[in-house]
């Protein structure tokens, strides 16, 4: 790796720089080892605790706030795409009333915590948990993702519009044949973030009761039976979420490196003309 | 109007709640972000790869699985805390992650050359980055920073339902009393407004001052 911000390191330096990583390496250890030490002393690790996982009552309670979890994410990934789809038309509609509508839906919703609006449409419209949680969802990520779409159509290079335009294509053809599929490529990785937010977020369902794999995990978690197991619980699910929203992450990262590589996205590198080329037009280049 | 105007000592009680935990989980973040920040770019490697996992990590993470952790987890190992400090620790910890995060494209936007000039000088790396380095990244990374703490104050909303006194949690005891639910949730809809729109101001005024001259 290269870097500015400090010499290759030579004989001294490198010795230096490994006493340093030795003893922030022990630190770190320490500092884990120490976790584990009190994760033992605490009695985390008895078996009291951890044999209710083998129970099939137990793993099918996991797997369907598994399911629960992915059924919200599945429900709002898909409406918060419509809807900033339709939020992104509106704001970038010709016609004023429905420009200034957008605008202000997705000011408000981008600028209220999604909780609130969770909380909102749970408490004060008394909806079911699951429609509380994936129209709170679909409204905060709609309006993102409108705001991604939006940018993605303005990042396409003025050129393509107007080339489209002088080919004569109507404003609708314009938008869905030249400048959204080329605004979706660029946009792509920033959608794909933005669902793992949505990912993330699913899990503010255990707060207003919806069923989800958090809300499964407080239920074995506060069972006096199984000796209240709540770190083994933190340590089972804790990685299935995180390995989860890092999956997609990773996609994000796959797809926006794939797409640095792709030689459609670039633009083609064009020689500069030697003296000799002839330029079309059949004049020569200035020496 | 009548909901704000009857309990306006329960709404105030609940936005210096917001408020006292979005300043402190900031400071948090910002030391633990710009710490992190210098990590991931030190020439020790044991440090880059801590850095690496902590952002990694909690950004990753979704929030209300680590307020679960730590303010239902901590206390099992003996660690008592008042709830807002463990609020603070877990918003702290979890913005330090997206704080590191711009913090370093900042760092990435400062151009080769000062990096470079800075060690033909036979500056040290923490005389290179704390010198040199940092304090032009901070321009560029004041508007980022700011669109970070506004979804830090956002995320303070979750506090509220692991019982900290914070203005979401209003809704509750006003709920009981029989008050309008919708009135009760449009003032709270304004209180997190104003906390919102007064960051994005202040950040506004910085980035005015110090930002990059464009």
């Amino acid at each position: 790796m290269t870097t500015a911000l400090y010499d290759i390191p030579g004989p001294r330096t490198r010795q230096r720089h490994r006493l340093y990583g030795l003893l922030s390496t022990a630190l770190i250890l320490a500092l884990l080892g120490g976790v584990v030490y009190l994760l033992f002393s605490t009695g985390q690790f008895t078996a009291a605790k951890w044999t209710p996982f083998t129970y099939k009552g137990i793993q099918e309670l996991l797997l369907r706030g598994l399911g629960n979890t992915l059924k919200a994410f599945a429900l709002a990934a898909v409406l918060s795409l419509a809807l900033g789809g339709v939020l992104a038309t509106g704001r970038l509609s010709e016609h004023r009333i429905a420009r200034w509508v957008s605008t202000v839906l997705v000011e408000f919703f981008r600028a209220m915590p999604v909780l609130v609006m969770i909380f909102f449409i749970y408490v004060a419209l008394q909806a079911e948990p699951l429609i509380a949680l994936v129209a709170g969802l679909t409204l905060y990520n709609g309006s993102v993702l409108a705001e991604v779409f939006r940018s993605g159509v303005h990042s396409v290079d003025r050129g393509q519009r107007e080339a489209a335009y002088a080919l004569g294509m109507r404003k609708t053809q314009v938008m869905t044949h030249v400048l959204v599929p080329q605004a979706v490529r660029a946009m792509l990785p920033a959608i794909i973030s933005q669902l793992v937010v949505a990912l993330k977020d699913t899990s503010l369902g255990y707060l207003i009761t919806y069923e989800e794999f958090l809300h499964a995990g407080k239920l074995i978690a506060s069972n006096l039976d199984y000796d209240l197991p709540f770190i083994p619980v933190v340590m089972i699910i804790s990685p299935i979420y995180i390995g989860m929203c890092m999956l997609l992450s990773w996609l994000a990262h796959w797809v926006s490196q794939r797409q640095r590589r792709n030689p459609k996205v670039e633009a083609v590198e064009v020689a500069a003309p030697e003296p000799g080329t002839l330029l079309p037009g059949g004049h020569r280049p200035p020496a | 109007m009548n909901v704000l105007l009857d309990n306006l000592s329960l709404y105030g009680k609940g936005l210096l709640g917001t408020v006292e935990l979005t300043v402190f989980a900031s400071l948090l973040a910002l030391v633990l972000g710009f710490l992190m920040a210098a990590f991931r770019v030190a020439p020790v490697g044991s440090l880059r790869a801590f850095g690496t996992a902590w952002v990694t990590v909690l950004r990753n993470t979704p929030l209300t699985l680590l307020f679960f952790a730590v303010v239902l987890g901590l206390p099992r190992f003996g660690l008592v805390l008042p709830f807002n400090l463990f609020a603070i620790l877990a918003l702290g910890c979890y913005t330090s992650a997206f704080i590191c995060e711009a913090v370093r494209s900042g760092i990435n936007t400062v151009p080769v050359g000062q990096g470079e000039a800075a060690r033909s000088l036979g500056m040290t790396f923490p005389q290179t980055l704390g010198g040199i380095v940092l304090p032009q990244a901070f321009r560029s990374v004041i508007p980022p920073i700011g669109s970070t703490l506004i979804a830090l104050a956002k995320n303070s909303a979750i506090a509220g339902a692991f019982s900290v006194t914070e203005l979401l949690g209003v809704y509750k005891p006003l709920s009981e009393l029989g008050y309008s639910i919708i009135w009760t949730f449009v003032w709270i809809a304004v209180g997190y407004l104003i906390v919102t729109l007064t960051i994005s101001a202040l950040f506004n005024v910085l980035e005015k001052r110090y930002g990059v001259a464009r």
